[in-house]
């Protein structure tokens, strides 16, 4: 089984030099699209190899860069941004690409800049992230020392300036748009879209802003093809995914596999199934802001059609795994913790709305629920949805609300009529 | 917020590494974040006094740097200590043990969340997903990232950065 993404990850080990990974492999797809491919070429070829995002929303890669100007007329300079802010609760993919081969990151951010003709590219990696950011800056100099980067590129006269850029906290940093007002120096707050980033983003420029683990594919795509990347791939969607699983399994971890693995593979096989005197009642496929799947979906491919169609999202595909020893009530409240505190407040229903759901289950978990409590977290699940807030946020926060409403119901009603948490006595 | 510092000048070197970064972006307030996060490293936190100093060195208001300023979490307005304790409380490391870790850190410390020991040796606070999950309960201490938390791991973390205050005394 082919595992491009992590094949030259070491674990414990410092990640490969530039002079490493120019030995296997390394550069290679800078050198092939900039000498022999056109920018829309490398465009297509990425549309062509089903290469959906891996950041959560899975919108398709290929299509995003299509809808950035090109040619003389368009706006300068562009920007291509990498969003290494991963903060997904759960998550803990990218961290391991950055720390582990950074050489692939930043190849991947030429390749792909040169796609959408960017001159400039920034890699926000979220401050708590030391390790990461000092291995990709070092990355970088290397680069821009082999005139991987700079101007005129290999003599291609494509010129490209790479920037880390470190931030500060807060996970609203992670949805795109408060991303792009977080990199201009300011409080994180999304925007309104349309505009869309690739019209009028960064500055008001066009911009292109991708996840770390969708970035790194794009070089495995330009040396082997899209046929051979769509190959890697059980399902409709291309290449491999990294998976990954926490919580009480035997072994918790991450595993590049091929995308459309069984749930039930990456829970039972790699992550060992759960530990003794654990049985399963619940998880999360892809990170916080994704809705429960329970034993019942283990057959389901872990591919973006079919955990949706499942009433889940894939997500970042790192699994958060609920036991039968830790009550369901509590771990929303820890969820719904997350989501009101990380709110950026900038609009009502999120800024008010989020708080009000933790109120609730915090009171529910220490046997003060009363009996309206489970009708006003069903409005919210209603009120705080998609459509009904400035962002994905507050929405993302009601996936696993509105699916734990249902399928921990039980649970629930047991806290409000003995006022009181089974778990905790 | 603090009296402390209200004169407080930047060091020729810190404007000039603000300079540098300023030149990664299209304007200077771009490099705000990182500007903080710089005199944050000299100097622990962000005195009102250095807020005042920096902000026209970014082309902003201090109140303008002050919004921008309050809302991350990881610039500190106000004091910490020698060093600073970020325990994780998402998801994993809740599923995983989170509330056992924190009340044995705080009676270690003798100190809550948000709080800094007496000596001002620590200070505890909490903080979203690391990205270490697999590893959960998780913790950074200053820079380093701490996984497969129990209360023994955690006292002798504790206990090396007290060896690192005695032995950076003793000098």
């Amino acid at each position: 089984m082919e595992c491009p993404l992590t094949s030259n990850i070491r674990r414990g080990q410092p990640p490969l030099d530039i002079a490493g990974y120019e030995r296997v492999g390394g550069y290679q797809a800078v050198r092939k699209a900039l000498a022999t491919m056109s920018p829309e070429a490398v465009t297509q070829e990425v549309i062509d190899s089903k290469l959906r995002g891996r950041g959560g929303a899975g919108f398709p890669t290929g299509q995003k860069w299509s809808f950035v100007p090109r040619g003389e007329a368009a706006p300068r300079p562009k920007y291509l941004i990498v969003n290494a802010d991963e903060m997904e609760p759960g998550t803990f993919k990218d961290r391991l690409l950055l720390e582990g081969d950074p050489h692939l990151m930043v190849e991947a951010v030429i390749v792909s800049a040169y796609a959408v003709e960017a001159e400039v590219a920034y890699i926000f990696i979220r401050g708590e992230y030391r390790l990461a950011a000092e291995r990709v800056e070092r990355a970088a100099a290397e680069a821009a020392a082999r005139g991987y980067l700079g101007r005129n590129i290999l003599k291609s006269g494509f010129s490209l300036d790479l920037h880390v850029h470190t931030s500060a906290g807060r996970y609203i940093c992670g949805e795109e748009t408060a991303l792009l007002t977080a990199l201009e120096g300011n409080r994180a707050i999304p925007r309104a879209k349309p505009p869309f980033p690739q019209a009028a983003g960064l500055w008001g420029r066009p911009s292109v802003v991708n996840n770390v683990e969708t970035l790194c594919n794009v070089p495995h795509i330009i040396n082997r093809g899209a046929e051979w990347f769509r190959g890697l791939s059980l399902g409709p969607d291309g290449g491999t995914k990294i998976y990954g699983a926490s919580g009480r399994v035997k072994r918790p971890g991450a595993w590049e596999l091929p995308m459309g693995t069984p749930l039930r593979e990456i829970l039972e096989q790699h992550a060992g199934g759960m530990c003794d005197g654990y049985a399963l009642r619940g998880l999360l496929p892809g990170g916080a802001s994704t809705g429960f799947l329970t034993a019942d979906h283990l057959d389901v491919a872990m591919d973006f059609g079919s955990v949706e169609k499942a009433g889940s999202r894939l997500g970042t595909g790192t699994m958060i795994v609920l036991d039968d020893r830790t009550c369901p009530i509590g771990m929303l409240r820890n969820l719904e913790h997350f989501f009101a505190q990380e709110s950026c407040g900038w609009c009502t229903p999120c800024r008010d709305g989020l708080p009000w759901t933790e109120r609730i289950l915090a009171a529910i978990e220490s046997g003060e629920g009363e009996d309206g409590d489970l009708a006003v977290l069903e409005m919210h699940t209603q009120c705080l949805g998609m459509g009904k807030t400035f962002c994905a946020h507050a929405p993302g926060a009601m996936a696993p609300l509105e699916s734990g409403l249902r399928h921990f119901r039980g649970d629930f009603e047991r806290h409000i009529r003995t006022k009181s948490c089974p778990w905790r006595t | 917020m603090s009296t402390a510092d209200d004169d407080a000048r930047l060091a020729p070197e810190e404007v000039r590494a603000i300079e540098t970064l300023s030149r990664q972006y299209e304007n200077k307030r771009a490099a705000c974040i990182e500007a903080l996060k710089l005199v944050q490293r000299n100097h622990r936190w962000i005195s009102d006094g250095r807020l005042r100093a920096l902000a026209p060195l970014l082309d902003m208001t201090p109140d303008e740097l002050d919004g921008v300023a309050t809302f991350y979490n990881l610039i500190f307005r106000r004091p910490v200590g020698r060093h600073v304790i970020l325990l994780c409380d998402s998801v994993s490391c809740w599923i995983m043990g989170h509330d056992a870790l924190l009340q044995h850190l705080e009676r270690r410390l003798g100190i809550r969340r948000g709080e800094t020991t007496a000596d001002g040796r620590f200070t505890l606070l909490p903080i979203v997903c690391l990205g270490h999950c697999d590893h959960a309960p998780a913790m950074m201490i200053d820079d380093a990232l701490h996984g497969d938390l129990d209360a023994a791991r955690i006292d002798a973390l504790l206990n090396a950065c007290r060896g690192a205050v005695l032995r950076w005394n003793a000098r």
